[in-house]
């Protein structure tokens, strides 16, 4: 949270940290990234009742590549998928750096967090003998970061782990947070998993302008604001009540369980994969997963919402 | 001399939470305790749930591997609910399932597997690290760090290729009960080719050569990390209608011989593992995944998987080495190396799969959930043999099941106390630095470790023996 913003688009147009093929091998590159690594926000990310496809995720971004996020934007002092160090090497590096950047750095959190029986179903980690539970480092480190990222639907909302009858009592990153010692902001990025832009976006945002404007769920309404019903190309389509009846039909997907209209993010614009397609974009109705009501809520995700929940078409409204 | 033991808590470049601990005597590894240690309990949360969602929510077992769940699941819901998958929608389905291959092997080799042998620049994520054993010269190490990154692009753009038929990964969402939501047109064949074309000329020219480079100079561990030497495949990827000719047989291979595999066979111990113990040794389809989290003796949340009563190891090496297409040698490189040449193979065949589909014709059949039935699916995942079974009651999920790759590979001793795969690996492994054991970490992660996926599954029961293999 310390770059003023031309610090930041410095290191973002450093030509000497370039990620080109015969670049790296030049000592000066080498040189310059661990200059710029001096200046960049550390991050710890950790991981609880988790899948890892939100880390996948962000892997897939588009721009800046992840290479460019590496190496430029952020300083990856903690990541289980992909860091050099193992055990604990690792694991104490975490504390250390959380510690020693205190008030500084940035926690991300990918997974829910369990807290049945002491939270003995996540454990990520040990040091001098003793395993830690996710929950007992999340509350050991959390209050020391300078802010707390909730990524993806299981550490927002809770998720699939949490949904009924939540065997391990996963509960949300927020429900931990808010009860620490002292407040730390929070925000949540919903999906499941989120789409890399919206998580980088964030990132880029507090690193340059500070908290984006939050709803009443701490989302960046940047991201979240409207539904993909919204936005929908198929939108004409359900207006003109020309609805598919099975699965490979043109037309609107309401009838064959989608829930666009409850999934709060901008895919229909945004897309996935560089662009590439989206859900709705291979014939599939939308699964709702950019929600916190995400699963149990939107499941069946196959059976249509009651007609009483679907939106009004125009001609409905007065 | 007196016995030490190393712990490493978090094992780390894999998927999931593994916890590995090994007693060291004379330096020499003497046993080896592998620990899962996270559960979610995703079969207890399936349980009378609509079965067309299974497919939908086993994919986020894992978010690396979600097309092989996507896949076992989906065909176990075909077989629940009889019907036939049109061409179309079999290709589509075979796509998919190797485009995520390729990203996987790419992701590790280069992202997970390659920092026990290359050392990054001295920034974060790539220091802290093991200090010790790393034998490339400056230069070439330098140009497996550029092929690291090239190797980023790669496997993101082997994700825009599936996303192509799939809708975004991870995970895709096309995939439903009957076949595929997508319909194949020629703009999509053509964006799916050119991306195809571009990671096939990586696999070989660049994944390939690389593999065979760290062979080279790491020849020690050809003969490290062997393990028991049994090998398991299902099969995978049906090359007709009727899943009777598969791009990868299924078999298996032990004491020298390559045999036929019958998943009746399989079972699943609990004794090591933190589940009550009245549910060991019965095949999957029965009773309850019961936690005991605080069990005297257990040490992992993997349950043992044994086929016939013998442990067995799953993954590229497996399935290549079944189909004939890898005999080489069981230990670390060779697990590296059938990864690699299973790429190129895919990337190859994926070609011609591409050319057999039918621009603007059917590629799902048309559904209707049954008030019961019961299914399984077999295919082969990126870490290897995956099975998902279905119980279908009421026209609900009655019961849901998974024997999955790396509760082959990492889970514990069974009944009898015989070690599982990685464990058996590491023993006899001779550690140079106790505080630097990069020879652990190597046999580990020549595995491909899946720890999401490997916790939680049931075990096979008796009533396999209705099924077929498909």
């Amino acid at each position: 949270m310390e770059l003023t913003r031309r610090e930041f688009l410095k290191l973002c147009s450093a030509s000497a940290v370039g990620v080109g093929l015969s670049q790296i091998a030049d000592p000066r590159l080498v040189a310059a990234m661990e200059e710029a690594a001096a200046k960049k926000p550390p991050v710890i990310w950790l991981q609880g009742a988790n899948c890892t496809g939100c880390a996948v995720s962000l892997l897939n971004t588009a721009h800046p590549t992840i290479a460019e996020v590496l190496l430029k934007i952020i300083s990856l002092e903690y990541h289980s998928n992909v860091m050099a160090g193992s055990g604990e090497l690792a694991f104490s590096h975490m504390e250390m750096i959380a510690e020693r950047a205190k008030g500084k750095y940035f926690l991300l959190v990918e997974g829910a967090i369990p807290t049945k029986d002491n939270g003995i179903y996540c454990t990520i980690g040990e040091k001098d003998g003793k395993e830690a539970t996710i929950l007992s480092v999340l509350n050991d480190i959390g209050p020391k970061a300078a802010a707390i990222i909730a990524v993806g639907d299981c550490a927002a909302f809770g998720g699939i782990p949490a949904a009924k009858p939540n065997p391990t009592g996963c509960k949300p990153v927020s429900e931990i947070v808010n009860a620490f010692p002292n407040k730390v902001p929070l925000i949540n990025i919903q999906g499941c998993p989120p789409h890399p832009d919206w998580l980088l976006g964030t990132i880029v945002h507090v690193l340059l302008y500070g908290l984006p404007e939050l709803d009443d769920k701490a989302r960046p309404k940047l991201f979240f604001g409207e539904t993909v019903h919204q936005n929908c190309p198929n939108y004409s389509y359900f207006q003109e009540g020309k609805m598919a009846k099975k699965m490979g039909d043109k037309g609107c997907l309401i009838e064959l369980g989608c829930k666009g209209p409850m999934s709060y993010s901008d895919c229909p614009l945004r897309k996935w994969n560089s662009g590439v397609n989206w859900c709705i974009g291979v014939n599939s109705p939308c699964i709702g997963c950019s929600s916190d009501q995400f699963p149990d809520g939107m499941m069946p995700f196959y059976s249509a919402l009651p007609k009483d929940k679907w939106p009004k078409k125009d001609s409905e409204i007065v | 001399m007196a016995t030490q033991k190393i712990t490493i808590d978090p094992v780390t470049r894999i998927e999931g939470h593994l916890k590995m601990t090994v007693e060291v005597e004379d330096g020499v590894i003497k046993d080896a305790y592998s620990s899962g240690t996270m559960w979610r309990g995703i079969e207890v949360i399936l349980k009378g749930r609509d079965p067309r969602d299974a497919g939908v929510i086993t994919q986020r077992i894992c978010g690396v591997c979600p097309m092989a769940h996507g896949t076992a699941s989906i065909l176990a819901i075909d077989d629940a609910f009889k019907v036939k998958v049109p061409d179309n929608g079999r290709i589509i389905r075979n796509l998919l399932l190797g485009a995520n291959h390729l990203q996987s092997h790419i992701l590790h080799f280069y992202h997970l597997a390659a920092l026990d042998y290359v050392q990054g620049p001295d920034v974060a994520p790539f220091v802290p690290r093991y200090k010790g054993d790393y034998r490339l010269p400056k230069k070439l190490n330098d140009q497996y760090v550029a092929h690291y990154l090239q190797a980023l692009e790669m496997r993101k753009k082997a994700h825009e290729m599936l996303a192509v038929f799939g809708g975004k990964m991870p995970p895709q969402i096309t995939m439903v009960v009957g076949g595929v939501t997508v319909k194949p047109s020629v703009d999509k064949i053509a964006s799916f080719l050119w991306r195809l074309r571009e990671i096939r000329d990586f696999v070989e020219n660049v994944y390939i050569p690389d593999v065979l480079g760290v062979a080279e100079v790491y020849a020690d561990y050809a003969k490290i990390g062997v393990g028991h030497g049994n090998l398991l495949a299902y099969g995978g990827f049906p090359l007709d209608g009727a899943g009777k000719e598969k791009l990868f047989k299924s078999g298996r291979y032990i004491k020298g011989r390559v045999l036929v595999m019958d998943p009746a066979k399989i079972t699943e111990d609990v004794k090591y593992s933190w589940y009550k113990d009245s549910t060991s040794g019965k095949a999957p389809f029965d009773g309850m995944t019961e936690p005991e989290p605080e069990k005297a003796g257990a040490y992992t949340w993997l349950k043992a998987p044994r086929y016939d009563d013998q442990p067995y190891e799953v993954g590229p090496l497996a399935r290549m080495w079944v189909n004939g297409d890898y005999r080489q040698g069981i230990s670390v490189i060779d697990r590296h190396a059938a990864r690699a040449l299973e790429a190129k193979k895919l990337a190859q065949v994926m070609e011609d799969w591409l050319l057999q589909l039918k621009p603007g014709e059917l590629a799902c059949a048309e559904t209707k959930v049954p008030d019961s039935g019961e299914g399984m699916g077999l295919t082969e995942g990126a870490r290897g043999a995956l099975g998902h079974w279905i119980k279908v009651k009421g026209k609900k999920i009655e019961n849901y099941q998974a024997v999955v790759p790396t509760t082959w590979n990492c889970g514990p001793r069974d009944d009898k106390g015989v070690r599982g795969p990685v464990e058996e690996a590491l023993v006899g492994t001779a550690i140079a630095d106790v505080d630097n054991p990069l020879e652990i970490v190597r046999i580990i992660r020549s595995f491909d470790p899946c720890i999401a996926c490997a916790v939680h599954l049931i075990k096979p029961s008796g009533e396999m023996k209705k099924f077929r293999v498909i």
